[in-house]
């Protein structure tokens, strides 16, 4: 292990990335703009709905695996992977 | 063939199954009883993960909570799922590099105090026992169903079945058997969906056929919408709560489901930290395949719903459903006690409109001759399980929603029931209390504790404090509001020491109980309750379900003044966080 210290604070700014994009597509479009985006239709959906409903969920998918995938790689940039 | 037959035939195939690979399966890894994630990989632990924590909540009672509120129950949709996120970002991986086996175990430790281990317990207890009351509700009408009885006698049914369910004990703990189950629940869930999609859109894909058209060019929601309206009710994808409450009750449930003890255990035991993180993301993965089918399941069957109570035009002579000439399942679900019909107008057809608005009302009743909405009663629970009989599918289609059902919430409640009796023996008991205790005794307890649970649990479901979901929603504020700052603390703050630890979780649990206790009933007794349970008496309008997120505030608050003004942890704690931070050397989970 070379450098504690800063692979605590780099996985610190992923998580902090991370949890923005968490927070702006759930409570943000899904609940906060939510009114103001259901101007937007795509399809049937209102955006503001699809974001509360269907979106979110996507996203907070495609968050969780990018996080790992860039936490893994950060695991060997700084040496302290497993095996 | 006979719907009741039928059903007994798929229920009974379903149990066969669960117990068979039971058995077969702990033929093999007897010894390995609490490691039953080690050695499986990510994918199918995710799988067995999202078994588990799917419970009634989500099969049963979810889609009904959406279809009656429409947009507002987006918060169950968002706070069940986002809490993942949490989950794999903030916990689980630390957690598994600590490498215990229970929650409390980890707390006792970061904390360097038995006392901590123990407030730990109680929290853990009160929030498991409320979750375990949301499931009893939701057993409760899907064996009232089942068995064409009334909600008791199915709830006392469920009950018994619970518990010799739950005292098998070790097949809890076998992944293939959550496997199974999660493949019949989801199964059940999507066959209908796809079904109803097809029939009203002609889209078989019921994430896109929410979106779409109906057979007359005008778009579901839209449709869906304009009948809301035309009967005084509100827009389906309106706002109707306060933005400020959506906010806390999501964010109750999101860390509400990252401090939730029994989900937590199943990121302890994969082999490796990297594998707790893809873990995480694997359950969510099966998970969404239900919460994105869940919002058309709900518009889906309202939208029958309607179209059956109101098949012509709104306020037109013969617009309305003849009560004798009501389908089936009306009159099994009457017999259940669950749905009521009352011709208050006296001319032997349905209504269904909102009485409630005044201005509405006052037009049914000069114009069309109504006198107020005659059902009376619709619990929000039944729909999914009514949702394939309202929609006429195939009489093998509605026995296997009734088998998924009960997977959902026998398997949740025997994994609860599981983290409340080794709470108490092994935690309890053999940690603080009796440490020379004989395995035969804390079995002992361990069951004693476990039958104490269910007859808590049962008693308070024969007058719920709320519809299934938010029954575990009040659960989820509990463990929001205790459980998770003491874990969150525990890995991101080496300064907060046991004392700030143990108050912030006394004060987060017992803020967030008495609240709860104010508007549902002291114990949740029914009639005990201080205040009337609606929005004119919430504090800033926040219903008690989303009180969890202010309870945790209180509780990072408290946790970290506490700490401050008190010394610092010793330096090997300081260390042991420092490691927990760093994936490598994370050995296989350790023994007892």
């Amino acid at each position: 292990m070379k450098n504690p210290q800063g692979y605590w604070m780099a996985n610190l700014k992923i998580l902090l990335g991370c949890l923005v994009v968490w927070f702006v597509v759930s409570f943000g479009f899904g609940i906060i703009l939510a009114e103001p985006l259901n101007a937007i239709s795509i399809g049937g959906y209102q955006l503001g709905f699809w974001f509360a409903q269907q979106g979110s969920i996507y996203i907070f998918l495609v968050l969780i695996f990018f996080y790992v995938w860039r936490m893994n790689k950060l695991d060997r940039e700084f040496d302290v992977h497993e095996d | 063939m006979d719907l009741r037959v039928l059903t007994w035939i798929v229920v009974g195939i379903t149990f066969a199954l669960y117990i068979g690979i039971a058995i077969w399966a702990r033929a093999g890894s007897t010894g390995e009883f609490y490691v039953a994630g080690k050695g499986v990989n990510p994918v199918l632990n995710g799988m067995a993960t999202a078994a588990d924590w799917m419970s009634a909540a989500s099969f049963i009672s979810m889609a009904g909570l959406i279809a009656f509120n429409g947009y507002d129950a987006s918060v169950y949709l968002m706070g069940w799922t986002g809490g993942y996120v949490l989950l794999a970002l903030l916990l689980a991986p630390y957690l598994r590099k600590f490498g215990k086996f229970t929650v409390p175990e980890f707390i006792g430790e970061r904390y360097y105090s038995q006392t901590a281990r123990i407030v730990a317990v109680l929290c853990l207890i009160v929030a498991s026992i409320t979750y375990v009351i949301g499931q009893m509700k939701g057993i409760g009408v899907a064996f009232s169903r089942f068995l064409e009885t009334s909600y008791e006698v199915g709830l006392f049914s469920g009950m018994g079945v619970v518990f010799i369910y739950a005292v098998l004990g070790g097949m809890k703990g076998i992944t293939y058997t959550q496997i199974a189950q999660y493949c019949v629940l989801i199964f059940a869930y999507t066959v209908p969906a796809i079904f109803i999609s097809l029939q009203l859109t002609g889209n078989p894909l019921p994430q896109l056929g929410l979106g779409s058209k109906l057979s007359d060019g005008t778009h579901l929601l839209v449709k869906l919408d304009q009948v809301l309206v035309d009967l005084g009710f509100n827009e389906y994808t309106a706002k109707k709560g306060t933005t400020l409450n959506m906010v806390a009750l999501t964010m109750s449930l999101m860390i509400g489901t990252a401090g939730l003890p029994h989900v937590i255990v199943r990121f302890f035991t994969v082999p490796r930290v990297r594998d707790a993180r893809a873990s995480a993301g694997w359950a969510l993965v099966f998970i969404a395949i239900l919460y994105t089918t869940a919002p058309a399941v709900g518009a889906m069957s309202f939208f029958n719903l309607i179209n059956t109570i109101q098949p012509g035009e709104i306020g037109s002579e013969t617009g309305n459903l003849v009560y004798e000439e009501r389908p089936q399942w009306f009159k099994n679900w009457q017999r259940t006690g669950l749905l009521a019909f009352e011709d208050k107008n006296g001319d032997g057809r349905v209504q269904y409109f909102n009485d409630k608005d005044a201005e509405f009302l006052l037009k049914a009743e000069s114009e069309f001759g109504w006198a107020g909405n005659e059902m009376t009663k619709i619990d929000r629970d039944i729909m999914v399980l009514a949702n394939p009989e309202i929609a006429k599918l195939p009489n093998w289609v509605i026995a296997l929603v009734v088998a998924g059902g009960l997977a959902a919430a026998l398997s949740t409640a025997a994994g609860l029931l599981m983290a409340i009796s080794s709470a108490v023996s092994h935690d309890l008991l053999k940690g603080v209390f009796k440490p020379d205790i004989s395995e035969r005794a804390e079995l002992l307890a361990a069951r004693l504790s476990m039958a104490g649970a269910i007859l808590v649990a049962g008693w308070l479901g024969l007058n719920p404090p709320g519809f299934a979901a938010q029954v575990v929603a009040l659960a989820f504020g509990l463990a929001a509001s205790s459980i998770f700052p003491a874990l969150m603390f525990g890995i991101f703050n080496k300064r907060v020491n046991a004392t700030g630890a143990i108050v912030g979780m006394l004060v987060g649990l017992s803020s967030t109980l008495i609240y709860i206790f104010m508007f549902k009933g002291w114990l949740f007794i029914p009639g005990t309750n201080t205040f009337p349970n609606t929005a004119d008496y919430w504090l800033f309008g926040i219903q008690p379900e989303a009180f969890g997120a202010i309870g945790a505030l209180l509780n990072f608050a408290s946790a970290w003044v506490v700490s401050k003004l008190t010394a610092a942890p010793p330096e090997h704690i300081q260390h042991l966080v420092e490691d927990i931070r760093v994936p490598r050397g994370a050995g296989t989970a350790a023994a007892h």
